[in-house]
């Protein structure tokens, strides 16, 4: 050898590069898999969609009927959208008002006035709490929110209505507003917080003027999100909710109702079964406008949090 | 905004004046040059947890004017001078001994407000942080904080105290624009623009110019001796040039080894006026870093 080398002698060793390449096709298959999945359900409910337009002949004015009296019942094909879409809204909002308090006061004292010895075992509570099947909280709603909080204070016609599941899908996403708002309340510097401090406001002051307002992009983030998670919570609204679907056109949330996830499990299994023409197609259009709806929410959500992420 | 929490009637700190036996009188020794000083540190030792930062430290400073502290890193100046306004307050695991009377009232007694003391010891950062709000909102903020100033009073207020920080001509024409939009050198005189707006008593700057160029450094230099007949100031420095420039006195603080762990612990090497500390200063460790030895 006289200093100069041959490629081959800088191209390793061809075993380990195959060895890599098969790794990277591997990995790359695997996301390209979870894609094509994604897609495939995006694609079957927008033809089941299709079919059930096809079926009430692209008639749209079938999803708001209310010349007879109105409501969801798919069976007997009246297929009163706005009944379903209230009940979301209604049992979502019922929701958001409680998981925005209690998660953003959750959120603001582990990030600003928990001493560190605090916030080591409450975070990892949050979080747990985050991970409980939404089943489990569908009976906590039943035994515990039906009997203890809403039946003695409002005297509801009947236990399952909507305050109940309302109020038991806003425990579901307390976790959510409150981990993703302490993440934004803890992306602000500490200098910002210093600076306040070192002209002599006071903690809750400078967590009021000068933190919150620094995170709201990101505590706007994780209300968009846990909104989403509250309209797409199904057995919770399914279990609590009543499953009624004559509705809430009287806007009463102490009235039992239908969400549109309730009304997609309804129709999925036991005697309100059913497999085949309009009132089964229904489903997957409802099904879309919730994917829509959900997608929507979370792309307005992802957003603000890439905003969080620019500004410092 | 409720102002309840600041006892200002009962003397400077809202401590009566029973309690503040003023260690500087006893002590007179060391600092003859030093009448009344505004801060009397006595022993004053810090640990984080089990880790001691600083031992031991005393000395006065005297009122208008500007005190340096230098010395390597990890000496513990800066730990010193935030224990000046406690904002160690804020690290749950500092621990903060031995005593410090500002204007004869021991800062840690327990009915001292913190808020209060910080009102009256402003402090600017290492980094320039201006709040992401607009020029005019960051020097308005302290003044804010107390309330009941008509609009007319607080123009004028913002105005005087970013004449104050020499920025007044830079920004007059777009106070409302973002303080994130200028240079560094100009957010660092917003900040002090910032904390002069509260009328403090005491600035305490933290390595003001080490994130910004020579000529935005020579500018805040030229600001210091400008405002030092109104405040007094204490500078932490990494530049010894800087200290030799602007100072009336420099403390020399450096690291130690510590007893209990192996980690070093900061002490106070030598206190006197800048002059002598640079020219004829009596501890060789003074000597060997101001001379260039090491640091």
């Amino acid at each position: 050898m006289n200093g100069l080398l041959a490629v081959a002698d800088l191209s390793g060793d061809p075993r380990r590069r195959a060895h890599d390449r098969r790794m990277q096709r591997l990995l790359g298959s695997s996301a390209f898999i979870t894609i094509i999945i994604s897609a495939l359900i995006l694609f079957v409910l927008a033809r089941g969609s299709i079919d059930f337009l096809k079926s009430i002949g692209w008639d749209l004015g079938v999803l708001r009927d209310s010349s007879k009296a109105p409501g969801w019942f798919p069976r007997r094909e009246r297929f009163d959208l706005i009944t379903i879409v209230m009940g979301s809204v209604l049992m979502g909002s019922i929701a958001m008002l409680v998981a925005v308090p209690l998660g953003l006061g959750t959120a603001v004292y582990l990030s600003e006035f928990a001493p560190t010895r605090v916030r080591k075992i409450l975070k990892p509570i949050v979080e747990v709490l985050a991970g409980i099947p939404s089943v489990i909280v569908g009976y906590f709603a039943l035994k515990f929110i039906a009997p203890n909080i809403v039946d003695p204070i409002f005297s509801p016609d009947q236990s399952r209505n909507m305050v109940v599941a309302g109020l038991a899908i806003g425990v579901l996403v307390i976790p959510i507003m409150a981990s993703i708002s302490e993440d934004a309340l803890r992306a602000v510097p500490s200098s910002l917080r210093e600076a306040s401090y070192g002209i002599g406001a006071r903690k809750s002051t400078t967590t009021i003027r000068i933190v919150l307002p620094a995170a709201v992009s990101g505590i706007v983030a994780a209300f968009i999100i846990a909104t989403s998670r509250a309209i797409g919570e199904t057995m919770v609204a399914a279990m609590a909710g009543g499953r009624d679907g004559s509705g809430p056109r009287v806007l009463d949330p102490l009235e039992p109702g239908l969400t549109m996830t309730a009304a997609m499990t309804n129709a999925a299994g036991g005697t309100d079964q059913v497999n085949s023409g309009a009132p089964f197609q229904v489903l997957f259009f409802v099904g879309l406008l919730l994917f829509m709806m959900t997608m929507g929410l979370n792309v307005i959500g992802d957003r603000f949090v890439q905003r969080v992420r620019q500004q410092y | 905004m409720s102002t309840s929490d600041s006892p200002q009637e009962s003397g400077a700190l809202g401590v009566g004046a029973d309690v503040s036996t003023s260690l500087a009188q006893e002590q007179q020794t060391k600092s003859d040059s030093i009448d009344l000083p505004i801060f009397a540190v006595r022993d004053l030792s810090v640990k984080y947890g089990e880790f001691r930062a600083v031992r031991d430290v005393t000395l006065d400073i005297s009122e208008h004017e500007i005190t340096a502290f230098i010395g390597p890193s990890g000496c513990g100046k800066t730990t010193v001078l935030r224990c000046l306004n406690r904002m160690n307050d804020f690290i749950d695991s500092a621990k903060v001994e031995g005593r410090i009377d500002y204007h004869g009232v021991d800062l840690y007694h327990e009915d001292v407000n913190p808020n209060e003391v910080r009102r009256r010891i402003g402090m600017v950062f290492q980094k320039p942080n201006p709040f992401p709000k607009s020029i005019f909102d960051n020097v308005a903020y302290g003044p804010r904080l107390t309330g009941g100033m008509s609009k007319a009073d607080l123009n004028d207020l913002v105005e005087r105290s970013l004449r104050r920080a020499a920025l007044w001509d830079e920004v007059k024409d777009r106070l409302k624009a973002s303080a994130l939009g200028l240079s560094g050198g100009q957010q660092q005189r917003l900040c002090i623009a910032r904390c002069i707006a509260v009328e403090p008593d005491v600035i305490l700057m933290d390595e003001p110019c080490s994130a910004l160029d020579p000529i935005a450094t020579a500018r805040i230099e030229d600001l210091m001796q400008e405002i030092k007949k109104d405040y007094t100031i204490i500078i932490v420095t990494h530049n010894m040039q800087q200290a030799a420039r602007v100072s009336d006195r420099t403390a020399f603080f450096t690291t130690e080894m510590n007893t209990e762990s192996d980690r070093r612990t900061g002490v106070l090497v030598e206190y006197d006026t800048t002059n002598k500390m640079f020219s004829v200063p009596s501890d060789e460790r003074t000597e060997a870093y101001v001379t260039g030895r090491f640091g």
